[in-house]
């Protein structure tokens, strides 16, 4: 494998989806304090669509992807230029609660992190925030079994949510993700810690949630990014102007962006060049 | 010592290889000196029980369990009763517990969850250590020249207005109960927040992220997640502050009013039993010494009775929220 090839500093061109956008998202630039860490990124999220993301570690797509839904309010040295909409609405704007982005907007993070509580508190957790009404022994199954862990838990629903394998942790926090059925999910490399039968699990999830939501998810896996996305982002990093900054080389219907990129790094990339 | 089994199996570039005979010593020298530091620990306390229980023991034979029953303490008579020395210990430390408890575990949220500029919220809490280093006898004074004379005209409006409430059933005698409890929630407030805010910054930021990335507000996030993760951590704060409560003598001799009573009432005088043997002991003679030293093995054993109690319901949580056997 060789190493990175220096990437050429031109702008992707903007993809534009053929269906709705749910997510418009614009980013010129993405400082953590000094440091550029993205720029020049126009991704699009399509609704009712999955959008890929991929690229070589440390490329920008858990910054790209946080920025969504301001999980990197968090972080305090983090400050961006340019725009994200959500239906037409900059969620940055100064009237807008990020607690309300982040309820319709979830997300399942890159490292499992339940909560210390037991398994159904864990899955309950959003239902009872937003305060839901109805049946919710019901509603935590039916988000388990789509998490496919309802089978290995359900006899210790009592049991901290902590005391589960690193996978099955995993596939708790996509449960308690989804029991709220947010309007997008965002998925942070949500399998890297499973085995090829749940992996299989969660992308029927996936593609049984775009039915009637839509999904952002960052994948190392390409074979994941061909089975599942229909829109494939492909982020690059250029080290040009002597830091690591991360950017969008190419997006475009994923079958394009594998069988036919028109960027040279792209191809290089989806044909396991470099990494 | 050092043997090596997989020495001709393994390819012969490997950098691998068994710890050296030094490794091993070192290994040991560090055990058997860790071993001895505690066996030395538990011989020490087994020693102290073994000559205040010896020193005990004819108060025991004579007056049996009814000292634990009985009201009154007339040297006189070589009637000996604690009851209400235990009643005023625990019942001052769990009011300590409750004010010191809740303000420590407050502090320590305002320490760690982003409500004040780091630089100031280490400087807060240097000034909140530094209460720990005031002297026991300050507070005592400071305890009888201004919190007494602060709590009257509260305490009289109470009694006026709620006193049909056993809780404010009599007039604020000057020392007593509310006065020793508020000095002893101040004095248990170091050791209660220090050790929750290790406790919540024990927390990772994973956690953190994963209740905002529910839609938590701040405050949900606090209650909701950040304590329920903390909670092992806050009840080893809170049994530590509960030890300290109990056993504090100094600054409660001066402020509890040393009166044998039992009074639901905060504002009557009582006693502990720490504060009974620092009263009582410059002038015991020998039958009332035995007495006392009966009264030390009660304290000690309430002491120990607590710390178990705390312990076993501090596994509880550990298994119940963060799944550890
Ligand atoms: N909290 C932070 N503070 C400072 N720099 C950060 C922070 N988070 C990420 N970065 C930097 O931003 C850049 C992009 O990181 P990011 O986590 O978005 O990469 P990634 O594409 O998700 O990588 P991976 O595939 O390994 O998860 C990296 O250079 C990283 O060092
Ligand atoms: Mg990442």
């Amino acid at each position: 494998m060789n190493a990175m090839p220096e990437a050429i500093a031109s702008d992707a061109a903007v993809f534009s989806p053929a269906g709705d956008v749910v997510i418009d998202c614009n980013l010129s630039k993405v400082f953590y304090g000094d440091f550029l860490a993205v720029r020049n990124s126009s991704v699009p999220i399509e609704k009712g669509k999955i959008t890929g993301f991929i690229g070589p570690s440390g490329c920008g797509k858990s910054t790209v992807l946080r920025s969504l839904n301001r999980m990197n309010d968090l972080i305090p040295i983090f400050r961006f230029e340019g725009h994200v909409k959500y239906h037409g609405q900059d969620i940055y704007g100064k009237k807008v609660d990020p607690v309300v982005v982040r309820r319709y907007i979830g997300m399942v993070f890159q490292q499992p992190n339940p909560f210390s509580m037991s398994i159904y508190d864990n899955v309950a957790f959003g239902l009872r925030l937003n305060r839901f009404k109805g049946d919710m022994d019901e509603r935590v199954q039916r988000a388990l079994e789509r998490a496919a862990i309802w089978k290995e838990v359900k006899d210790k629903l009592k049991n901290s949510g902590l005391s589960l394998s690193g996978g099955q942790q995993q596939r708790l926090c996509i449960a308690r993700a989804i029991a709220t059925e947010p309007d997008v999910l965002l998925m942070d490399e949500p399998c890297s810690a499973l085995d090829p039968i749940a992996t299989r699990q969660i992308e029927e999830l996936m593609l049984e949630l775009k039915e009637s939501y839509t999904v952002a998810l960052v994948t190392h896996n390409m074979q994941q990014a061909t089975r599942v996305a229909d829109t494939t982002a492909f982020f690059g990093v250029d080290i040009s102007q002597g830091g690591r900054t991360g950017y969008l080389v190419e997006m475009g219907v994923t079958r394009q962006i594998f069988e036919d990129p028109q960027e040279e790094l792209t191809k290089q990339y989806v044909a396991g060049e470099f990494s | 010592m050092a043997s090596n089994h997989f020495q001709n199996n393994a390819s012969a570039s490997t950098l691998s290889g068994p710890p050296s005979t030094g490794d091993y010593i070192t290994d040991s020298v560090f055990r058997a000196v860790a071993l001895t530091c505690a066996s030395l620990l538990i011989l020490l306390l087994a020693y102290i029980l073994w000559e205040i229980g010896g020193k005990a023991l004819p108060a025991f034979k004579e007056q049996g369990l009814g000292f634990i029953t009985g009201t009154t303490w007339n040297v006189n008579e070589g009637q000996f009763g604690v009851l209400p020395e235990i009643w005023g210990t625990l019942y001052s430390s769990l009011l300590a517990l409750i004010i010191g408890g809740i303000f420590g575990v407050t502090i320590a949220i305002f320490l760690t969850q982003d409500f004040l500029g780091n630089r100031f919220a280490a400087v807060f809490r240097t000034i909140v250590e530094l209460l720990a280093a005031i002297p026991s006898v300050v507070f005592g004074l400071w305890g009888i020249y201004v919190l007494i004379p602060l709590l009257r005209p509260a305490a009289d409006w109470l009694h006026e207005h709620l006193g049909f409430i056993p809780l404010f059933g009599t007039e604020l005698s000057g020392p007593g109960l509310a006065p020793a409890a508020l000095v002893l929630a101040i004095m248990i407030l170091p050791t209660v927040a220090a050790i929750s805010v290790d406790a919540f910054r024990r927390i990772p930021y994973k956690v953190k992220e994963a209740a905002f990335g529910m839609g938590t507000t701040r405050w949900e996030a606090i209650l909701k997640v950040m304590l329920p993760t903390a909670s092992s951590g806050l009840l080893a704060a809170l049994v530590l502050g509960f030890g300290r409560a109990l056993g504090e003598t100094m600054a409660l001799a001066m402020l509890i009013g040393n009166n044998n009573q039992i009074s639901l009432s905060l504002f009557a005088p009582a006693d502990t039993l720490a504060s009974l043997l620092a009263s009582n002991f410059p002038e015991a003679g020998a039958v009332e010494v035995q007495a006392l030293m009966y009264a030390a093995m009660v304290l000690l054993v309430i002491t120990f009775v607590v710390n178990v109690i705390g312990l076993a319901v501090q596994q509880y949580t550990m298994r119940k929220f963060e799944g550890k056997k």
